[in-house]
């Protein structure tokens, strides 16, 4: 709880060069994609998407679930409210990069598959994880009483990230159709070094994207969190 | 005034004291029966029975509707707690949390195995299976699916009940949970029954039983911080 020896968080927060400096990155991403990286031999411009598919579904997958869960284990340890606004925070952008990754996907699927949606393990395990996000969040918002809540959600998130792995598994006896991973795997990056630089810098842009995005919103919640305190003492 | 039982004794006592109320009421138990029955049938209109073979449909049939009659079952365990408060005499009471939360599986346990009980045999005589040597292992496959379903259902209703919508929320937090144990139930029923070699369904047994471990573990420790204190 935000007691009134603290200082007042901002009331009105001053501009944040952070969400600037991401949206012109981002944007200087797209240029450099569209214009000044070579179209792929076998996929056509449909490759392009890689730029912003695989970009988003790292941050949304590694980055913003693993800090919900990690945040929501350290919150049922340490009980610092903070813990529990980045777990919020990480969920609710998160849910927004899952989001990109899933309509960005079966534009790529129709070209290259023929088909917009395969039940892939990939493919499945994302599109559970956004319920699972979704279902988190509609969580948050259906409990009331602000400690219940961060104790709740955190049980929820810690099982979450338990949950993740058996979908992916069982869905991978299915057979997979999904690209395999052309950076993060053990052998040389298996891109052409023109892509290669787009890829890492569409990669940078969209991590200080996701950076600038989920400070916003947790000040949003530490806003809120101070406004409902000061209102509960004048009650 | 006894000791204080051990974990293992309190978690029969509070299963038992579940399984009393369900049994002298029993509505909760019909009517998840009932459903269950219903769904079934329904399910069999959904499909055009000439272009599919309902053996074919039938493992999926039977783990779908298991779900969905299990979640009626595991709205009520903590839902049964709310009237007067009665959750504070079992808080109260002289056993640990996790004593608390697995005598409540334990109830839903028996309740979901009662509803499989008789919605197996339903799908063998309406679907016209083979009632041959797999319905042993399909009895194996459902103790495993209905443990993995109990352990995370119970949770979820001990939260959900606290919520403001707890009827909506119990089948969106649980469903996505679930996903695993339908389809390693269906995929490794789907193979015995045709008469496969267990070998075929082992992968799929394989991550029921996992998902059973670990699933059970996470959230008897989890329990207690659903809890006010």
């Amino acid at each position: 709880m935000t007691s009134a020896s603290e200082p007042l968080p901002t009331a009105r927060p001053r501009r944040d060069p952070l969400l600037g400096v991401a949206i012109v990155a981002v944007a200087l991403v797209y240029v450099r994609a569209l214009a000044f990286t070579p179209i792929e031999v076998r996929q056509g411009a449909a490759q392009k998407i890689l730029y912003i598919h695989a970009t988003s579904a790292f941050i949304a997958l590694y980055v913003a679930f693993a800090l919900m869960a990690i945040a929501s284990i350290l919150y049922l340890w340490l009980k610092d409210e903070k813990l529990d606004r980045v777990a919020e925070s990480a969920a609710e952008v998160g849910l927004a990069f899952t989001t990109v990754v899933l309509l960005t996907g079966p534009l790529w699927g129709k070209t290259i598959w023929g088909a917009w949606w395969t039940w892939d393990a990939r493919l499945t395990a994302t599109l559970f994880l956004w319920f699972i996000i979704l279902a988190y969040l509609l969580l948050r918002g259906a409990v009331e009483e602000r400690g219940r809540r961060a104790r709740y959600s955190a049980v929820l998130g810690i099982l979450a990230s338990f949950l993740v792995p058996f979908i992916h598994l069982s869905v991978y006896l299915f057979r997979t159709l999904h690209p395999m991973p052309i950076l993060l795997k053990p052998s040389a990056p298996s891109l052409p070094n023109e892509m290669l630089v787009t890829f890492l810098f569409s990669f940078a842009a969209f991590t200080l994207l996701f950076i600038a995005l989920l400070r916003l919103r947790y000040r949003m919640a530490t806003l809120r969190d101070y406004v409902a305190d000061r209102e509960q003492e004048r009650a | 005034m006894g000791e204080a039982p051990g974990t293992l004794a309190a978690s029969w006592i509070v299963a038992r004291k579940d399984l009393a109320i369900e049994f002298r009421t029993r509505t909760a138990f019909l009517s998840a029966l009932v459903f269950a029955l219903l769904g079934v049938t329904i399910f069999y209109f959904a499909w055009d029975a000439t272009a599919v073979a309902a053996a074919d449909l039938a493992p999926g049939v039977l783990w779908v509707i298991f779900t969905f009659a299990g979640l009626l079952g595991l709205q009520r365990s903590f839902g049964s707690e709310l009237a007067d408060r009665a959750i504070d005499g079992l808080l109260g009471a002289p056993i640990s949390r996790e004593a608390i939360y697995l005598g409540k599986a334990l109830a839903n346990l028996v309740f979901v195995s009662g509803i499989l009980a008789v919605t197996i045999p339903a799908v063998v005589l309406f679907y016209n299976l083979p009632f041959g040597p797999g319905i042993g292992a399909l009895a194996g496959i459902a103790a495993l699916a209905a443990v993995g379903l109990v352990a995370v259902g119970t949770l979820f209703s001990a939260m959900a009940v606290n919520t403001r919508m707890a009827e909506l929320l119990l089948p969106m937090l649980s469903l996505p949970f679930f996903v695993p144990i339908v389809m390693g139930a269906a995929q490794s029923s789907a193979r015995l029954m045709a008469g496969r070699p267990i070998a075929e369904a082992w992968p799929w047994l394989r991550i029921l039983v996992a998902f059973d471990i670990v699933f059970v573990t996470a959230c008897t420790l989890a329990f207690p911080y659903t809890l006010d204190e």
